[in-house]
């Protein structure tokens, strides 16, 4: 799925990584628990979560994630844009919740991945 | 087997907010060194764990990265107050890391049990009151 096809579903904005749009994306995991991310490593992944703080994009970082949702009109800092821009990840805001977001991913083909590395 | 790269970092328990900057530049480092991305992933993640939990639990400590031909050994050393039960830390869902760290999105008791995950051998040693030493291999 492309990240622009997320944007879509998920009537997103984009907060930064426009020229990534085209990018695709292979998985998904929401989660506001950066440990549990860090458990599970699927390639060009995207994170859905509702927790703000630099070490959600350090997370999306090491796990060479793709894309970053923020759920509940979350909006990062500034900081955290910064730190998305310098690892080329497309940051993504939504009105939707946790559950409605995931779920309007997985309806559409976008399903988790349950194995660990 | 010769040893080829030795980094060190310095990992400052004041900040958590810049913790896993060791890890970002040891992922930098692996990557000029055209190492396997998924071997970086596996090292990155390891260490960026274990960079958190000395900062939530240590006070800080230091990294050690040991490049050779056929692994990469990571030596995390922190001076804080050692793991009391080194088997249950090891139970993935046990924590005893502070609300305001769970508040923070670490702390799901995930820590020890993913650097576990993502190494091919991981040693604690520990002792209560003197700290803590973890090494990590990652076969290449």
């Amino acid at each position: 799925m492309k990240i622009s096809m997320i944007r879509d579903l998920l009537d997103a904005e984009i907060v930064c990584g426009e020229e990534n749009l085209e990018r695709d994306v292979f998985s998904a995991c929401g989660s506001d628990m950066m440990s549990d991310v860090l458990a599970y490593v699927k390639d060009q992944a995207v994170l859905l979560t509702g927790l703000v703080n630099a070490q959600v994009v350090r997370t999306a970082e090491m796990m060479d994630m793709v894309c970053i949702v923020f759920v509940r009109s979350k909006s990062p800092t500034v900081e955290m844009v910064e730190l998305a821009k310098e690892n080329n990840i497309v940051l993504l805001k939504t009105k939707k919740r946790m559950y409605e977001a995931c779920g309007k991913l997985y309806a559409c083909g976008l399903v988790g991945n349950k194995t660990a590395v | 087997m010769s040893e080829v790269v030795k980094l060190h970092f310095d990992v400052d328990g004041e900040d958590f907010t810049s913790a896993g900057q060791a890890s970002v530049q040891v992922k930098k480092i692996l990557r000029q060194l055209g190492i396997n991305p998924e071997i970086i992933r596996k090292v990155s993640i390891a260490m960026y764990e274990g960079e958190i939990n000395m900062v939530i639990h240590a006070g800080g400590g230091y990294a050690d990265i040991l490049i050779y031909e056929d692994r990469i050994e990571i030596h995390l050393v922190d001076h804080g107050p050692g793991i009391a039960n080194v088997e249950m830390a090891m139970r993935e869902g046990w924590s005893t890391a502070p609300d305001n760290i769970r508040s923070l999105g670490f702390g799901a008791g995930m820590g020890l049990p993913n650097m576990k995950r993502y190494t091919d051998d991981m040693k604690i040693d520990s002792a209560l009151g003197e700290g803590t030493r973890i090494t990590m291999r990652i076969n290449l």
